[in-house]
C-alpha cells in the first residue's frame, strides 16, 4: 500500500503529517510506504491513499486513490481515525 | 592526508551528508538505512545545485531584460533561488551553522523558558545559509563564525515561534503546538493591522468565497503563471530586436520569454526536490532527538499548519498580499525616478503565496474578513520594502536578481549585518 501526503511545496507540513502517519501505522501494525510531495508531483505519483489538509484536499480528488482530508493537521486523533478508515477501505477494495 | 580530509569536508554536499550520517548513527539505524539516508542527502545537495543553475539562468535573462527595458534593476525575491546560488560559495558555513544551530535550539528549549523546537527544516537551512553569508561578508571565519552563527540560529529558532505564539493560540485553540515559519514579523504585523482596522464580527469563513482559484495552490503552476506575466511585460518593454539578437539566439522573443518563465518554475521545482532529499533524514532525526531531550517542548510547525483553520483566509490573504506587492512596486517605481540606484522589488509569487496566505489567517484571527484583507495587504507592502534593507549586507549576493523574501530573513539579516558594520 502506498500513501502520499501533499502540501503546497511538499516540504514542511506534508513531511510533518507523514511522520505522524508513520506513527499511526506502527500502532495499527500496518505496512505501507508513506511519502510526501508537492501538488504538482501528486498527479504523477500513483498512490492508494492521498492525504492533504482540507484547504488543498479538493485538488487531490480524481487522482485515482482514496482521499483523506484533514481539518486540523496537528490533531492526532483525527488523523488516526481517518487513516484507519482509509486503510481499511483500501485493503478491502 | 589532512588536506584530503579538509578537501572532503569543504564540499557542502559531503558535509551535509555527514550531518545526516551522524543523525542516523545516533538513532542507531541499521547499516542499510545509514547508507541510504546519507547518499540521498548528498544527492539532494547536488540536485539542488542543478536546479539553482536552471532558475538562476532564467532569472539572469529576466534581470538583463528588465535592466534594458526599464533602465533599473529588478529583483524577484525568492528564497530557493538565492539559497541555491549561495550554497555553492557558502555551503560549508551553512551546513555547520545548521547542524550546531539545531543543537543550540535544543539547549535553549531545555534550559530557558523558551520551550520551542523549530521543526520547519527548509527554513532552518535557509536561515543558516543567510547567517553564514552575512557573517562571512562581515569578516568572520572558522570556528568563531560557526559558533556565533549557531547561537544566533538557535536563538532565532526559539524566539520567533514565541513571538507568533499568542496569535497562534487564538488560531489553533490550543497551547500544544507552536508556529515555526520565518515570516513571523509579517504575520504579527498583519495580526496587528487586522486588529486595528478589522471587525471580528465577520470572519472570512462566514462568506462564500469562490474556490475557483484553488488551483493556484499548486505552486509550480502559480510561479509559472506569474513569471509568465512578468517576463512578457519585460519582453515587450525590450522589443524583439534586442531579445532575439542578444539573448535568445534568434528564437522569437515571446516564445523565448514563455520558455524562460516556465524554466524558472522548473528550476524551483528541482531545487525543492533537492531540499526534500536533504531534509528527509535530518528533520526526523532532529525531531526525535529534540522531543526526547526536551519532553515538554512545543513543536513549531511550518505555516500551512494554520491553513485548514481558515481556507478562505488563505486565498484572500494571498490575493491581498499580492496586491500589496504590486502597490509596493508602484511606490518603488515612483521613488526610483529620484533615486535611480533603488532596486525595484517585484511581486514574487511564492512569498505572497505562502506568507501572504498565512498573514491572511493571522489577520482574520484578530480582525475577521477586513482584518484578513488589510493585514495581508500590509504584509505584502512590508515584504516589498524589507529586502531593500537586506541586500546591502549580503556582499556580492546583494547584487543578484533575487534575494531572501520572507520577513524574518530580512529583519534578522538587516539587524545582524548592520550590527557587524557598527562594531567594525
Amino acid at each position: 500500500m502506498k500513501i502520499l501526503v501533499c502540501c503546497g511545496s511538499g516540504l514542511g507540513s506534508s513531511f510533518m503529517i507523514e511522520m505522524n502517519i508513520k506513527n499511526v501505522l506502527k500502532e495499527l501494525g500496518v505496512e505501507a510506504e508513506v511519502t510526501h510531495c508537492d501538488l504538482s508531483s501528486a498527479a504523477g505519483n500513483k498512490s492508494d491513499i492521498y492525504v492533504g489538509t482540507r484547504d488543498i484536499a479538493t485538488q487531490l480528488v480524481g487522482l485515482g486513490g482514496e482521499v483523506v482530508s484533514l481539518n486540523n493537521m496537528i490533531d492526532k486523533q483525527e488523523l488516526k481515525e481517518k487513516i484507519t478508515a482509509a486503510v481499511e477501505k483500501v485493503s478491502q477494495g | 592526508m589532512l588536506k584530503f580530509i579538509l578537501d572532503i569536508l569543504s564540499v557542502p554536499a559531503i558535509l551535509i551528508g555527514l550531518v545526516s550520517f551522524i543523525g542516523l548513527v545516533v538513532q542507531k539505524k541499521g547499516i542499510s538505512d545509514v547508507l541510504k539516508g546519507s547518499i540521498k542527502t548528498v544527492m539532494g545537495v547536488l540536485i539542488l545545485g542543478g536546479g539553482a543553475g536552471l532558475a538562476v539562468t532564467a532569472l539572469g535573462h529576466f534581470g538583463t531584460m528588465f535592466q534594458y527595458g526599464f533602465g533599473i534593476t529588478g529583483v524577484v525575491p525568492h528564497n530557493e533561488a538565492i539559497v541555491g546560488m549561495a550554497l555553492e560559495t557558502y555551503g560549508t558555513q551553512t551546513a555547520l551553522i545548521m547542524a550546531f544551530g539545531m543543537v543550540a535550539n535544543v539547549l535553549i528549549a531545555r534550559f530557558t523558558p523558551l520551550k520551542f523546537i523549530f521543526l520547519t527544516g527548509h527554513h532552518t537551512l535557509y536561515m543558516a545559509c543567510m547567517i553564514g553569508i552575512i557573517l562571512t561578508v562581515g569578516g568572520f571565519e572558522g570556528a568563531t563564525l560557526v559558533a556565533v552563527g549557531a547561537v544566533i540560529l538557535g536563538l532565532v529558532m526559539a524566539v520567533f515561534p514565541a513571538i507568533a505564539h499568542p496569535v497562534m493560540k487564538k488560531i489553533s485553540g490550543s497551547d500544544d503546538v507552536a508556529f515555526g515559519h520565518f515570516g513571523t514579523v509579517g504575520y504579527v504585523f498583519a495580526a496587528y493591522v487586522g486588529k486595528l482596522l478589522g471587525n471580528k464580527e465577520q470572519s472570512t469563513e462566514d462568506i462564500n468565497f469562490p474556490q475557483g482559484l484553488a488551483f493556484l495552490r499548486d505552486s509550480s503552476l502559480a510561479i509559472s503563471l506569474v513569471m509568465l506575466v512578468l517576463f512578457l511585460i519585460v519582453a515587450l518593454a525590450c522589443g524583439p530586436e534586442y531579445v532575439e539578437k542578444e539573448l535568445s539566439g534568434g528564437q522569437n522573443f515571446l516564445v523565448f520569454s514563455i520558455l524562460q518563465a516556465i524554466t524558472f518554475a522548473g528550476g524551483v521545482y528541482v531545487i525543492l526536490a533537492g531540499v526534500r532529499l536533504i531534509l528527509a533524514e535530518i528533520v526526523p532525526a532532529f525531531t526525535g532527538i529534540a522531543t526526547t531531550l526536551v519532553p515538554n517542548a512545543k513543536p513549531a510547525i511550518d505555516c500551512p499548519v494554520v491553513f485548514p483553520f481558515a481556507p478562505n483566509a488563505v486565498l484572500i490573504g494571498f490575493l491581498s498580499s499580492f496586491v500589496g506587492g504590486v502597490i509596493g512596486m508602484g511606490i518603488l517605481l515612483m521613488m526610483g525616478t529620484s533615486m535611480p540606484w533603488l532596486p525595484i522589488i517585484l511581486p514574487s509569487v511564492v512569498p505572497h503565496f505562502f506568507c501572504g496566505a498565512t498573514a491572511g489567517v493571522f489577520g482574520n484571527a484578530t480582525g475577521g474578513l477586513r482584518g484578513c484583507i488589510f493585514g495581508a495587504m500590509a504584509h505584502g507592502l512590508l515584504i516589498t520594502f524589507l529586502p531593500i534593507l537586506l541586500m546591502p549586507v549580503l556582499g556580492n549576493l546583494g547584487f543578484a536578481n533575487t534575494t531572501f523574501s520572507d520577513a524574518d530573513f530580512c529583519v534578522v539579516g538587516t539587524i545582524l549585518g548592520n550590527v557587524i558594520n557598527l562594531i567594525k
